[in-house]
């Protein structure tokens, strides 16, 4: 198996930061923010963010941010959008220049897509659907103005959304799903309402996510993939259940998805890397507390360090 | 050991695909799909650039940035259309060509939420026939059916042609569905039609089907509960839960391994554990799991519950229990939950934790 290639993922990271001519990033042009996101998480988990020059990323962000509403796009020119600006504001808080945001602005942006039944629409287009209410929430709590929406109704919208296997879907009715599930344990645990969750009842369904090869999935009868570390890991411990899976067999998956030579994490053994389950790979390893990685918190998707910082001045 | 060359596994097989969530990375490798698709037809392809109609028009480039990190270097005629839609685009031109354009631009990305957007203003001002634009995301879907942008903007049509689109709504999601029985976007979409434009009428059918095509299929059961729950059509959960519970104990028993019929078979009962004891259906469903050489874990996981909701077992199931111990010699002598717990501490080694939980936690005057 051996261990975690962590200056190699460093250098995949900065490397595909920097590319060029590829599709990769041809195709993943209108979501560079999260990819900024996911990489620059990586980075620091793996304590190499002075890798990077803040300046030059928050010049960049600021130009993907549309001044007469207060959201961002996913990358210049780009309409805004919920997911790029938790993105965006994710990004400050890791470099600490949350001051470099109007804070009312983009605070009233997102607030202002609350809708009538607690629900949080992705942008102006209406579409609804459970990971919104955390990118608001999240959002919103990372800028201290979660006063600005209705939280009580934020909640209800979410817990409606609770399945009879203690699972979550996007909307009611909707099949519980390991990702939509970290959306509204995150969205629940952020506005202090856990309460709502049946802990043991999801704790056993989320550890029922591990398959016999140690991975995690996300439904019942699917593959194991390692972005389901993030998620299924991240739910299980904020409700305090994360002793009820195999960690060793789980850590022994994830190290066995590594690309050797050239660095970067893939979803299942063999497959080709990319930035987005590199981060998750390496998120997990360090909720599963994996040495020589800085401790995320499972919550916000950021390092402890910096929420503290954010929170607590540190 | 040499490394083996590395598989774009999601691009070959988007069925194998468990990514829909996080689903950015899913919506780039499967529009890394349809960009290569579409370069097999490059050869046909005229520049904007050389087309007549589009003479007037300055194409405008991604700006990067003041001080670009990365200047990313696309495709040509990539590169070429998203130049132009930016000039339409920040002209604000609703125009036929300006729809055309951001056809072209969608068929190579379907993921840019910006496009689909301004689309959608076009498709407004020219008032164009929304069965037509109906029919260019049948075409597209097929292709994309893990885009959340595609599955948006379909319900925006729909919402548009009202109750008359319900039953094509649903053959549609029927469609992409017979390609991939999970996919969630399909499902969300599915629901969303049944709540908002109706068409409950053969939906219990339809699970039916899905179920009979595969009994694993945990979206199938997720469906069947929301039909059996929601349908204006079939009186409700207590109306149903008899005949609910038979369907179900025999999906069981043909497959005791099988999680989801048992978490099903709880919702049944969802808030009214004393009737979920009381039944017999449910404890000889155990039982008869129990008997046969199969998979036990989910049959002693659910007693269990049973025994902690207060269930008094009977003699013949206190000895089908006695007889698994038997052959699981690390069991002590105990109540027959603590039996339990122990036996499945030791076949569900990888969530023995969680049994030894249960173990620790067993009500004070359980059986």
């Amino acid at each position: 198996m051996g261990d975690l290639e962590a200056e190699k993922h460093v250098k995949y990271i900065l490397s595909a930061e920097k590319k060029k001519d590829d599709f990769e990033s041809l195709v993943l042009e209108h979501l560079r923010m999260n990819g900024a996101y996911w990489g620059l998480t990586t980075l620091d988990l793996l304590h190499k963010l002075e890798a990077v020059d803040p300046d030059e990323v928050i010049l960049w962000m600021m130009e993907c941010y549309h001044q007469d509403c207060g959201g961002f796009g996913g990358n210049i020119g780009h309409d805004p959008h919920l997911l790029y600006t938790l993105s965006a504001v994710q990004v400050l808080a890791l470099f600490d220049k949350l001051d470099a945001l109007d804070i009312e602005k983009v605070s009233d942006y997102v607030a202002g897509l609350q809708n009538e039944d607690g629900s949080f629409s992705g942008d102006i287009w209406g579409e609804t659907d459970t990971r919104f209410s955390y990118c608001a929430i999240c959002c919103l709590s990372i800028l201290h103005r979660l006063d600005k929406i209705d939280v009580e109704k934020a909640v209800n919208y979410i817990v409606s959304c609770k399945n009879l296997d203690g699972g979550f879907g996007s909307i009611p009715g909707g099949e519980s799903h390991a990702g939509q599930i970290f959306c509204c344990v995150g969205a629940l645990a952020i506005t202090g309402s856990l309460h709502h969750v049946d802990r043991d009842l999801l704790g056993w369904w989320l550890c029922e996510r591990q398959c016999k090869d140690g991975g995690l999935n996300g439904r019942p009868e699917k593959l194991a993939d390692v972005c389901y570390t993030w998620w299924v890991l991240s739910s299980l411990i904020m409700i305090d259940r994360v002793h009820w899976i195999d960690k060793d067999k789980l850590t022994r998956y994830i190290l066995n998805c590594q690309d050797r030579e050239n660095g970067g994490i893939s979803d299942r053994p063999d497959n080709a890397v990319d930035v987005f389950h590199t981060f998750f790979g390496v998120a997990g390893l360090s909720l599963v507390e994996y040495p020589g990685l800085k401790s995320m918190d499972p919550a916000y998707a950021l390092p402890v360090d910096v929420v503290n910082q954010s929170f607590f001045g540190k | 050991m040499p490394t083996p060359p590395p598989r774009l596994s999601l691009t070959a097989d988007p069925k194998a695909a468990e990514g829909e969530i996080p689903s950015e990375t899913l919506d780039f490798l499967l529009a890394l799909r349809i960009s290569m698709s579409a370069s097999s037809d490059d050869d046909d392809r005229i520049p904007f650039s050389r087309r007549p109609e589009w003479s007037d028009v300055s194409p405008v480039p991604q700006d990067d940035g003041p001080h670009p990190i990365v200047s990313i270097a696309y495709r040509d005629d990539f590169r070429e259309t998203m130049d132009y839609f930016r000039a339409v685009y920040l002209a604000d031109e609703r125009s036929h060509r300006a729809l055309d354009l951001t056809t072209e631009a969608i068929e190579m990305n379907p993921g840019n939420y910006t496009v689909w957007h301004f689309r959608r203003l076009v498709l407004e001002a020219l008032n164009v026939d929304l069965h037509e634009e109906r029919d260019f995301i049948n075409q597209i879907a097929i292709r994309n059916s893990k885009n959340y942008q595609i599955w948006h903007h379909r319900r925006w049509v729909a919402e548009k042609l009202g109750p008359e689109a319900a039953d094509e709504e649903l053959e549609f999601t029927k469609r992409i569905l017979a390609l991939d029985a999970k996919n969630y976007h399909a499902w969300s979409y599915r629901q969303w039609v049944l709540q908002s434009l109706g068409g409950w009428e053969k939906e219990l059918d339809y699970c039916c089907k899905l179920l009979e095509d595969d009994i694993f299929n945990n979206s199938a059961w997720n469906q069947r509960y929301f039909v059996i729950t929601k349908s204006p059509v079939l009186g409700g959960l207590q109306a149903m839960r008899d005949s609910e519970v038979s369907y179900t104990v025999e999906a069981i028993l043909a497959n005791p391994q099988n999680e989801s019929p048992w978490r099903y078979l709880r919702g049944l009962y969802k808030g009214d554990t004393d009737s979920l004891v009381s039944d017999n259906q449910v404890s000889d469903g155990c039982l008869k799991v129990l008997k046969t050489n199969l998979n036990h874990i989910f049959a002693l996981s659910l007693l269990l519950d049973l025994l902690c909701y207060g269930f008094q077992p009977s003699d013949e199931l206190k000895t089908v229990i006695e007889a698994l111990r038997k052959t699981e010699p690390d069991t002590s002598d105990a109540n027959l939950a603590t039996t339990i717990c122990s036996l499945l501490e030791t076949v569900d080694p990888m969530r023995s934790n969680y049994w030894a939980w249960r173990k620790n936690n067993l009500p004070f005057q359980v059986c």
